[in-house]
Parts: C-alpha cells; structure tokens; sequence
C-alpha cells in the first residue's frame, strides 16, 4: 500500500515537481508563501504536470487504440446482439480513437453497415465521455475512487442512452441518406509496430496542439479561483446544499467546447473551495459529452427529434450523475 | 489525374493537402485537386476517419495525415498500375 501511495505522489500527483517549481521560484527570488508567489508555483506546476501527463499518457493510450481502429469495432459489434452490443459499444468507446470531427462519418459507416441506432449511440456517448486518458488525469487530480466511479458512471450513461434510443424505435428519424445504398466497407489498414508509433506520437503533437491553450486558460482559472475568490462567494452559488448547482453546472457546460484536460484544473479549484464532487463532475461530463458544434454536426446524419432525444437525455443523465454523487459523497 | 482530399476542414485535412501537392510536385506530374467537404459524399468512399486521400475514386488512405514521401510512392504505384 505504501508503495502504491508512493507511485501515485510521485508518478500521477508529480509532488516532486511541486517541490522543484517551489525552489526554482525561491531561487530567482519569488516569495512562494505569498499569495502571488504560491499563485505562480500552482500554475507553473499544473501547467507542466498536465502536459507531462498527457504526453506520456496520449502516447501509450493512442498505441493500444492502434488496435481497434473503427473498422474493427465495426466487424466486433456485429457479433452482438442487444443490450449486450450495447455494452461492448461503450467499452469499445473507451479505446477507439476518436475525434469530433470523425464521428458523422463514423456515424454513417456504423448505421449504413447494420449496427442498430442504439448501439451506435452508446458508442458515440461513451466514446468522448470516457476517455483513459481523462480517467487517469481524475486520478491525478481527485483520486482513483472518483475516476473509477467517473468510469463507471460514464458506461451506464451510455448504455442506458442506447438502450432508450432502441425501445423508442428511433431509426426512421436518422436521414435517409444514411442507409441508401450500402456503402464500400473499408478493412483496416495493417499497421506495423512503426505505423503504431508513427500513430501515437501524431496523436500527442495534434492533441497537444488542440488542447493547449484550453490547458493554460483552465489552470490560469483554476489558480485565480484557488487563491483570490472567496470561498463563500463561490460556496453561495455552488455549494453542496444549493440544489440547483447541479442543473445550473451541467447547463452551463453542454454548448461548451472545451476539452476535459482544461476543464479538470478548473473543477479541482472548485472542489478545493467547497463545491459538491457531483456538481463538478457534472460539468465535466457535459463539457465532454455535449457541445454545440458537435450538435450542429449530428443534425447533419439524425433529424430534429432524435437529436433532441439525444440531447435532452444526456443533460438530464448528467443531471442525475451530479445529484447522485451529491448525495453519496456529502 | 484527379486528387480528392476528404474531410470536414479540419487542421489536417489542410495538412494532408499540402503534403498531397508537394507529392505531385516532387514527381512533376499534372493533377487537379477536389476538396470533398460533404458528409454524405465522404460516407461513400466508406471511409469511417478523416482525412481520406483519394486517386482518381480509388481510397489511398485515410485516418491519417499520410506523408510527402508516402504519398509519392502511392502516386507512383497507382501511375504503374494503371498503366499496365
């Protein structure tokens, strides 16, 4: 046990970076016991912890998602059948690769191949929602108890989402186009060790520079609420026993498109000041979940009435998440 | 020859483009360049990943931002083949 908590200060929780961006501080002459100086040391470290994390963490994840490329998820999910492929969907959801500006195409080749509505949906919840290297970030900055409860929360979000979808029969409000004539199914292409690490290491350079400056402006915010807001302005808006911080949370996070890794530092302040773990962590899943240019986007392959399904589904499922770890945690 | 790079606009579909024509360049042949933005146009090549590189209808790659030195040899391979 002594170990494990050694490996998760050192390794996740990067304490000796802490330590080594308070004395590099000191050394050029800033005061870290002041409230400006233990500012900087809280920014230079989050910054820097974050982009070491999730370098190395895009890296090994992207490797393992080498292996199942959406062609494959595709060939795996027609070998189930009912809530069962639902299930498979949200795990496969976890470690395909995915970009929100893939996942119409990957919309149309699933739908237009014969995996039903349902099943596609939980994997296009799952998918952004629960991503390993986010679930490895909540542990760094939480604990291993909330990122496995994040992980498991996720899945039955999006098995439920898919398994609602099927009952309602939604297939006649996807578009048309989507099953006329059935399309060429590409095989995955074969990739050699290279090809994965050719893969991987285009993984972190373009993730990085998606998510940069979304890191910088979630620590710089998460410092600002860590050292100058006062914990009862925040309390008063957010605290535990406001009832309406969880709809107020999510609401505000669904048109939002930021990404997780820039949300996480804002939501560990928050935490730090008092908000419910549930409050938080429903922001962060409509964040991820939700946003308006990948709504704008599905509407393009799912009329009005699925997508609103869609929507409004995963806003109150979110809802829900947050109340739930309101009360089990409080 | 015609060389459609697929894909909504994204950061590497303008990659892939560029890299596309420095390919075509290098090997000094004539091709014309169709960028395919429409999603129902894009699903029908079959390709579930962005960006997709395309000769004359035919799937080169795709999910990837495939290189300069890549693309000049898919170029060369598919100008052999469709000359025999």
């Amino acid at each position: 046990m002594f170990v494990f908590t050694w490996l998760n200060d050192q390794l996740l929780k990067m304490m000796w970076l802490n330590e080594l961006v308070g004395k590099v501080l000191t050394w050029i002459g800033i005061d870290i016991e002041s409230r400006l100086g233990s500012s900087v040391q809280f920014f230079a470290y989050d910054v820097i912890k974050i982009f070491i994390l999730l370098s190395v963490l895009i890296y090994s994840i992207s490797y393992i998602q080498s292996y199942f490329p959406p062609e494959r998820t595709r060939s795996i999910l027609g070998r189930f059948h009912g809530v069962t492929a639902r299930i498979v969907a949200a795990l496969l959801g976890t470690v395909t690769p995915f970009c929100s500006c893939s996942s119409i195409p990957l919309f149309i080749g699933f739908t237009n191949a014969g995996v039903p509505i349902g099943v596609t949906f939980s994997f296009l919840i799952s998918s952004p929602l629960v991503d390993l290297a986010s679930v490895f970030l909540l542990a760094s900055i939480f604990n291993w108890n909330v990122a496995l409860a994040y992980v498991f929360v996720g899945l039955v979000l999006a098995v439920a989402g898919g398994t609602l979808i099927s009952w309602l029969k939604m297939e006649k409000y996807v578009e048309p186009f989507v099953y006329e004539n059935p399309m060429v199914q590409l095989e995955a292409q074969d990739m050699t060790r290279k090809d994965r690490m050719d893969f991987a290491k285009e993984q972190v350079s373009f993730i990085i520079r998606k998510v940069w400056l979304f890191v910088i402006i979630g620590v710089g915010i998460g410092a600002a609420i860590h050292n100058y807001i006062p914990e009862a302005w925040i309390t008063a808006v957010l605290g535990v026993d406001k009832w309406y911080s969880v709809p107020l949370a999510t609401l505000v996070g669904v048109p939002m498109y930021a990404d997780i890794f820039g949300t996480l530092p804002i939501a560990a302040a928050l935490v730090e000041k008092g908000v419910g773990l549930g409050t938080v962590l429903a922001f962060m899943m409509a964040v991820t979940t939700l946003s308006l240019p990948s709504i704008i986007l599905l509407r393009n392959a799912v009329k009005p009435r699925l997508l609103a399904l869609f929507v409004v589904y995963c806003t109150f499922g979110i809802m829900l998440i947050g109340f739930l770890f309101n009360i089990l945690m409080g | 020859m015609i060389i459609k790079i697929l894909g909504s606009g994204c950061p590497n579909c303008k990659k892939l483009e560029i890299n596309a024509r420095d390919a075509v360049k290098q090997l000094g042949i004539g091709a014309d360049f169709v960028k395919v933005t429409d999603f129902k146009e894009i699903a029908n090549y079959g390709i579930m990943r962005t960006p997709g590189l395309v000769f004359d209808e035919k799937v080169v790659s795709f999910g990837k931002v495939t290189d300069t030195a890549t693309i000049v040899e898919l170029l060369k391979t598919y100008i052999n083949d469709r000359r025999v």
